[in-house]
C-alpha cells in the first residue's frame, strides 16, 4: 500500500494524541494492521471521525441487527441515506429521522437549525422532494432560566430552518422533564415523496467518474463534530462554541432544487449530503458502497479559510455542501445547472478502482486507507449491561397509597392540563409554517400530522413518539409503548401503519447500566415491530448523551410512518357535533407507574410503567381502522399521557374555537385517580353518531377488542362531567381552555425575569 | 484609484417602534441594567472598495444606501470613512 | 387568463400558486429571476417565500432582480399584480405599494389562519366577496407588521385602499386580533390605480375544503373574471 508522506507541521503521533481523537489502543493497533504502518497524522483524523459512534456506530451495530428491517414494501432499508418504502402508483416515500443533541445543547438555535439542515439533505439525496418535517424534542423544566432559553432557540431554530425551505412542520412531541436539564434532545424526522424510478443512492459508481464538491466552500466550522457528538458533555462544552456550525437555510433551499434537478438530469450516478465528518465520510462511504476507491486533490476544494490543512479540509463540517458522482464528460452540463440556482460545482477528484479512499495535496499522498476499512471495517463492540439497583429499586416502589384520594378530583385535573406534557403545543408550532406545499390535511396538534397526495388522493401519517420515563423505569416495557403508542396515533387518524424510522438517544454505553437500557429497548422495539410488521428502516444513535456524569432518561424515538388509502377516511381527535357519543376501547387498570399524574403530583418518576399487549394492541388497531375505513367514526384519540380524563379533555377542547363539553358515567371498580388519570396502553377513545354505535360496537366486537360507550357529546356550555362509582369531577369547559392553552405562553413570558 | 474602507450604520428611523429593542431593553434591565431608557436596533456592514477620491466613496454608498441597504420608510443610513483606509490598492 | 408567477431563489408558494391558479382555471407560467421579460400575460403574481433567505430586509435583493424592471413596466400599464406574504413585501421594496413590512411585533414566527374582513369590494382582486362576507385563511410569515408614516395611512384609508383588516370572530378589528402589530390591523393595500395589491395571508393556501378553507378561491376568480371581461371589450 502507498505510504502517505508526512506534512510539515504535522504533530508526532504519541498514546495521548491517539486517545485525543477516541481511539483506544487497541483500535490504534488495529488501525496499524489494516495500513501495516503507522498513520500520518491525517489518516489518524481520518479514522477518528469514521470510527466515531456517530459514523461507525461501533457501540450499537450488533444490537442493530436484532431489528427487522423487511418487508414486501421496504424498497431501502437501514445503511443508506435515508429509508424508502412502496406506496403503490409508482410513488415511493423516503424517510429518516436524525438527531442534534450535542449541538443543541451548546448553541440551540444553531444546533437544531443545522439538525432540520442535515435531515433534509438526507432526504433529496436520495431523489425524492421533501414534503413534511416532525420534530421530537425534550427540555428540563420550563420554569428554569437555561431551560426556557433552549426551549426557545431550539423552537425557533427548528422554525427559521423549515419555514425558509418552504417545507411544512406537521407534528412531533415535546416533552419537559428534569431528566433533560442540561441535554435537550432535538431530534428531526423528514420525509420526501418520489417517483420509485428516481431513486438515486450514495455510491461512487463508474471508474473515472469525477466527484464534484457542490454547495458551500469548506470553513473550519464542525471540525470533529462526530466524535463531539460521541462524548460526553462538560462545562467545557460551552466554549467548544466553535466546532457549533451554522446554517444557511437559502442556500438550502438552492441545493434542493439544483440536486432533485441534477438527478432528473441523468449526468450524475451517486450524490450525498457531507454530513458528519464532511468530505472524509461521504467520499469513503460512497465509494465503500460501491466497492470502487476514491481520490481526492485536497488543493481543488475550495475553502473559505486561508490555510487550512488537509486534516481540517477533510474533517470540516460546514453545512450545505454535497459530494455528488458525475459521468465523465457532463461536468460542464452539471455545472449549468448549478450556475442557473446560484451554486458552484468543483471537481476535486474521480472515482478509482483500486478501493482506497485516498487524498492528494500537491504531489504528496496525505491519505490512503482503504474504503471498507473506514466504514464496514470500524470495530464493533458489545458492552457490558447491567441494571441499576437504583432504578429498580425506584421501579418496585410501592405507589398504592398514590390512588385514594378522597377530593379535589379537579385541581390534580387542571394541574395535568396545564403540565408542559399534556398542555396545547401552540405555542411552539404556531412559530412553524404547517401550511406551505398547500398539502397538510391534519397540521400539528392531532395524533399524528397528515400530508394527502395529489397525486391519488392517498395521504400519508407520520408521527413521533417515546415516553422517556417510561423507558427510564423498565427500558423493554417502555419502548414496546413507544412503539405501540406510535402506531395508535397513526391509526386513529385512519392510517395503517407501515415503517419505523428510529432515534436512539441515551446516555455512555460504556456504563453498564446505560447499554443495559440500550439492549433492553432494542429487544422491546424489535419484539413490537415484528408483530405490528412496521420494518425499521434507519435511523439514528445518540449516545452520550450526560452532563457531568448524569444522564438522560433513554428515549429511543419512534419515528413511524402510516398510509390513509382514501383522504375520505381522514380521521381527527376532537369532537365533532353535540349528541354523538362516546365510546373507549380497551380496558382501564389501575396502573399508575410513570405517570404524569405521580410526577405531577407528587414530583416522583418511579413505579412499573404500564404494561403493553403487543397482540390486544394489534386487534385494537386493526377494529379502529375497519372503524374508519366504514366511515363510522367521528373522532379518534390515542389515550396517552394523563389519561383518559386528559385525552377527554383534549377531544372536547379541540382547536380552541369550537370547544365541546361532554357528560361521561364509568362503571369500572377503580379509585378514581387511576380510572381518571392512569396511563393504561392499548386505549383509544372514539366519538360518533348515535346511530352508528351498535356497528362500532359490533366491529370491537369481532376484533376480539373490548369496547364500550362511556357518555356523550354536549355544548361547552353544560360543562365537562365525569361521574366514577366513588368519585366525580364537574369543570366548566372555558376554566379547562385557559390552563390548557395558556401553560406554555405563560411560562414563556416568565422570559423577561430570568 | 485607492482601496478604501467604509462602515455604514443602519437604524430604524426615530419614532418607529422597534420591538427587538424593546426586548433587548427588557432583557438588560431583568440583569439590572435599570438606568437604561431606550435601545435601537440596527446593522452594520463594512465595505471595502475602490474610489478615486473619500468624497467619491461616500457618494458611492450614499447611492448603495438610496437603493438597496436601507428602506427610506423606516430606516435612517450613516456613513463613515474608516480611518484605517489605507492607499494598499 | 395567462399569469406569470416568478419564482426568485428562495420563493417557495410559488408551486402552490401555480396549482391554485389552475385551480381556478387559469393558465399559470413560471418566470425565473433572471428572465427580463415577462412575455405576453394577463397578470404577474409575486409569491411567499424567502426570496434571498430574508436577508438585508425581506423582499430587499429581490426587487434588484432582473425581471422586476418588467414588472414594474407590466404594472405602469395598469397590467394587474397581486404579491403574497414575500410577494408584499417585494411590492413594498420595490415602490409599487406604499409603506413596509417590519418584524411581527411579537418577534416570532407565525403561523396560524386568521379571520380577516374585505374592506373594498370594488376592486378587480375582490369583487366576487359580498362585503360582509368574513374570510379565514393562514398566515405564515415573520415580518408582516404593516407600517406607513401616518399620513400615508390616512390617505390609504380614505381612499379606500385597505383592502383587508385582522378582526376577532365578532369581526371587530382589535389589538387581540392583530397578530403582528400591522397599522390598522392591515393585512393588505392596492394603489391608487387599482391594479397592483400586496398582502401578508396566503389565499392560494385557502381554495380546498380539504385545506380547511375555499375563502381565497373568489380572490383568483375575480381576477379571472375581470380579465376574461376586459378581453371581451
Amino acid at each position: 500500500m502507498l505510504s502517505p508522506q508526512s506534512r510539515p507541521g504535522d504533530p508526532q503521533i504519541t498514546p495521548e494524541l491517539v486517545s485525543e481523537h477516541g481511539l483506544s489502543p487497541s483500535e490504534y493497533q488495529k488501525i496499524r494492521e489494516i495500513l501495516t504502518r503507522e498513520p500520518s497524522f491525517t489518516e489518524l483524523g481520518v479514522f477518528s471521525a469514521m470510527w466515531s459512534e456517530h459514523c461507525g456506530y461501533k457501540n450499537s451495530k450488533r444490537m442493530l441487527k436484532l431489528l427487522p428491517t423487511k418487508a414486501p414494501w421496504v424498497i431501502q432499508g437501514p445503511g443508506e441515506n435515508a429509508g424508502v418504502i412502496d406506496i403503490g402508483d409508482d410513488l415511493a416515500l423516503v424517510f429518516k429521522i436524525e438527531s442534534h443533541n450535542h449541538p443543541s445543547a451548546v448553541e440551540p438555535y444553531q444546533g437544531a437549525a443545522t439538525g432540520v439542515g442535515g435531515i433534509l439533505r438526507d432526504i433529496f439525496t436520495m431523489g425524492a422532494r421533501p414534503i413534511a418535517i416532525l420534530d421530537s424534542l425534550r427540555f428540563g423544566d420550563l420554569n428554569s432560566g437555561r431551560v426556557r432559553f433552549l426551549f426557545s432557540g431550539v423552537v425557533q431554530g427548528v422554525g427559521d430552518y423549515g419555514n425558509c425551505v418552504g417545507i411544512p412542520n406537521i407534528g412531533g412531541e415535546v416533552f419537559f422533564d428534569k431528566g433533560y436539564e442540561d441535554n435537550p434532545i432535538v431530534n428531526a424526522m423528514c420525509l420526501g415523496l418520489m417517483k420509485r424510478d428516481s431513486l438515486i443512492k450514495g455510491e461512487a459508481e463508474g471508474v473515472g467518474n469525477l466527484l464534484v464538491a457542490v454547495g458551500t466552500a469548506t470553513g473550519r466550522d464542525g471540525i470533529h463534530g462526530a466524535t463531539f457528538a460521541s462524548e460526553e458533555l462538560s462545562e467545557d462544552s460551552q466554549s467548544s462554541r466553535p466546532q457549533v456550525q451554522v446554517g444557511d437555510p437559502f442556500t438550502e433551499k438552492l441545493l434542493l432544487e439544483a440536486s432533485l434537478e441534477l438527478i432528473h438530469s441523468g449526468y450524475i450516478t451517486g450524490i450525498q449530503d457531507m454530513g458528519a465528518a464532511g468530505i472524509t465520510s461521504s467520499a469513503a462511504e460512497m465509494g465503500g458502497r460501491s466497492g470502487n476507491g476514491v481520490e481526492i486533490n485536497i488543493d481543488l476544494v475550495p475553502v473559505r479559510e486561508p490555510n487550512m490543512t488537509p486534516y481540517e479540509i477533510l474533517l470540516s463540517e460546514s453545512q450545505e455542501r454535497m459530494l455528488v458522482v458525475v459521468k465523465t464528460g457532463h461536468l460542464k452540463k452539471i455545472q449549468d445547472i448549478l450556475t442557473k440556482w446560484e451554486l458552484k460545482a468543483d471537481e476535486i477528484g474521480c472515482v478509482t478502482d483500486d478501493g482506497l479512499f485516498r487524498v492528494t495535496e500537491g504531489s504528496r499522498t496525505v491519505a490512503a486507507i482503504p474504503c471498507l476499512a473506514l466504514t464496514e471495517g470500524c470495530p464493533t463492540y458489545e458492552r457490558e449491561g447491567k441494571e441499576s439497583s437504583e432504578i429498580k429499586n425506584l421501579r418496585s416502589k410501592d405507589l398504592s397509597h398514590l390512588k385514594t384520594r378522597s377530593s379535589g378530583y379537579e385541581e390534580i385535573f387542571l394541574d395535568l392540563l396545564g403540565s408542559g406534557n399534556i398542555c396545547s403545543k401552540r405555542w411552539l408550532y404556531q412559530q412553524y409554517d404547517t401550511t406551505v406545499r398547500t398539502n397538510t390535511v391534519i397540521p400539528p396538534g392531532a395524533d399524528a400530522g397528515v400530508i394527502r397526495l395529489r397525486e391519488n388522493n392517498k395521504a400519508i401519517a407520520a408521527t413521533t413518539d417515546c415516553n422517556g420515563r417510561y423507558v427510564y423505569l423498565n427500558p423493554r416495557m417502555g419502548t414496546k409503548a413507544a412503539v405501540a403508542e406510535a402506531a395508535r396515533n397513526l391509526v386513529s387518524v385512519g392510517a395503517l401503519p407501515m415503517a419505523v424510522t428510529n432515534n436512539l438517544n441515551f446516555g455512555n454505553p460504556l456504563k453498564p447500566e446505560i447499554y443495559y437500557q440500550f439492549r433492553e429497548a432494542v429487544l422491546g422495539m424489535s419484539e413490537a415491530c415484528k408483530l405490528f410488521e412496521t420494518p425499521v428502516t434507519g435511523g439514528n444513535v445518540s449516545f452520550y448523551n450526560e452532563t457531568s456524569g448524569t444522564p438522560i432518561y433513554p428515549t429511543p424515538v419512534i419515528g413511524m410512518v402510516g398510509i390513509i388509502d382514501d383522504t375520505k377516511y381522514l380521521t381527527r381527535p376532537f369532537f365533532q357535533e353535540s349528541g354523538d357519543v362516546i365510546l373507549l376501547l380497551g380496558n382501564n387498570t389501575d396502573e399508575l407507574g410513570g405517570s404524569e399524574y405521580i410526577y405531577v403530583s407528587e414530583g416522583l418518576v418511579a413505579g412499573e410503567p404500564p404494561a403493553v399487549d403487543l397482540l390486544a394492541e394489534r386487534q385494537l388497531q386493526h377494529s379502529v381502522l375497519s372503524m374508519i375505513n366504514q366511515e363510522l367514526l367521528q373522532s379518534a384519540h390515542d389515550l396517552s399521557e394523563g389519561g383518559l380524563a386528559c385525552a377527554l379533555a383534549e377531544s372536547a377542547l379541540g382547536n380552541k374555537t369550537d370547544p365541546f363539553g361532554v357528560d361521561i358515567i364509568l362503571q369500572d371498580r377503580l379509585e378514581p385517580i387511576p380510572l381518571f388519570f392512569g396511563e393504561a396502553q392499548g386505549r383509544i377513545l372514539v366519538s360518533c353518531a348515535k346511530n352508528s354505535s351498535n356497528q362500532v360496537l359490533q366491529t370491537a366486537k369481532d376484533h376480539g377488542v373490548p369496547c364500550r360507550l362511556i357518555g356523550e357529546v354536549v355544548p361547552a356550555s353544560n360543562g365537562f362531567r365525569i361521574a366514577g362509582r366513588t368519585g366525580n369531577m364537574e369543570l366548566d369547559i372555558e376554566t379547562m381552555s385557559n390552563r390548557f392553552f395558556n401553560a406554555i405562553p405563560t411560562l414563556m413570558d416568565k422570559r423577561k425575569e430570568s | 484609484m485607492s482601496r478604501l474602507r467604509l462602515e455604514i450604520r443602519v437604524v430604524p428611523r426615530p419614532g418607529l417602534l422597534d420591538p427587538e429593542g424593546k426586548a433587548i431593553q427588557s432583557g438588560l434591565q431583568s440583569l439590572n441594567y435599570s438606568d437604561i431608557h431606550d435601545v435601537r436596533v440596527g446593522k452594520l456592514l463594512l465595505i471595502e472598495l475602490d474610489a478615486d477620491s473619500p468624497q467619491d466613496a461616500i457618494d458611492h454608498a450614499t447611492s448603495m444606501c438610496q437603493r438597496l441597504l436601507a428602506n427610506p420608510v423606516t430606516e435612517d443610513f450613516e456613513i463613515k470613512l474608516l480611518e484605517d483606509s489605507g492607499n494598499s490598492g | 387568463m395567462k399569469v406569470a408567477i416568478i419564482t426568485f431563489p428562495g420563493s417557495n408558494c410559488d408551486y402552490d400558486l401555480y396549482k391554485c391558479v389552475q385551480l381556478v382555471g387559469g393558465d399559470p407560467e413560471f418566470r425565473w429571476h433572471r428572465d427580463s421579460s415577462l412575455g405576453k400575460v394577463d397578470a404577474v403574481m409575486l409569491p411567499g417565500g424567502f426570496s434571498y433567505g430574508d436577508y438585508l430586509r425581506a423582499g430587499a435583493i429581490a426587487t434588484m432582480s432582473p425581471i422586476m424592471e418588467a414588472v414594474k413596466e407590466f404594472a405602469g400599464h395598469g397590467g394587474p399584480v397581486l404579491g403574497i406574504c414575500n410577494g408584499f413585501q417585494m411590492l413594498c421594496e420595490a415602490n409599487l405599494l406604499p409603506g413596509a413590512l417590519l418584524r411581527n411585533n411579537s418577534l416570532l414566527f407565525c403561523s396560524k389562519e386568521v379571520a380577516l374582513s374585505v374592506e373594498n369590494n370594488s376592486t378587480i382582486f375582490t369583487e366576487l366577496y359580498k362585503p360582509e362576507r368574513k374570510l379565514r385563511m393562514p398566515i405564515a410569515h415573520a415580518e408582516g407588521n404593516y407600517y406607513a408614516n401616518e399620513e400615508t395611512l390616512a390617505q390609504l384609508e380614505e381612499e379606500g385602499r385597505v383592502m383587508f383588516r385582522y378582526i376577532d370572530p365578532q369581526g371587530k378589528s382589535t389589538d387581540g386580533s392583530n397578530p403582528n402589530g400591522s397599522a390598522n390591523n392591515i393585512a393588505g393595500i392596492i394603489n391608487t390605480r387599482g391594479n397592483v395589491m400586496g398582502m401578508m395571508p396566503h389565499p392560494e393556501r385557502a381554495v380546498e375544503n380539504i385545506l380547511g378553507s375555499v375563502d381565497g378561491l373568489d380572490l383568483f376568480k375575480s381576477l379571472l373574471n375581470h380579465i376574461s371581461a376586459s378581453k371581451k371589450v
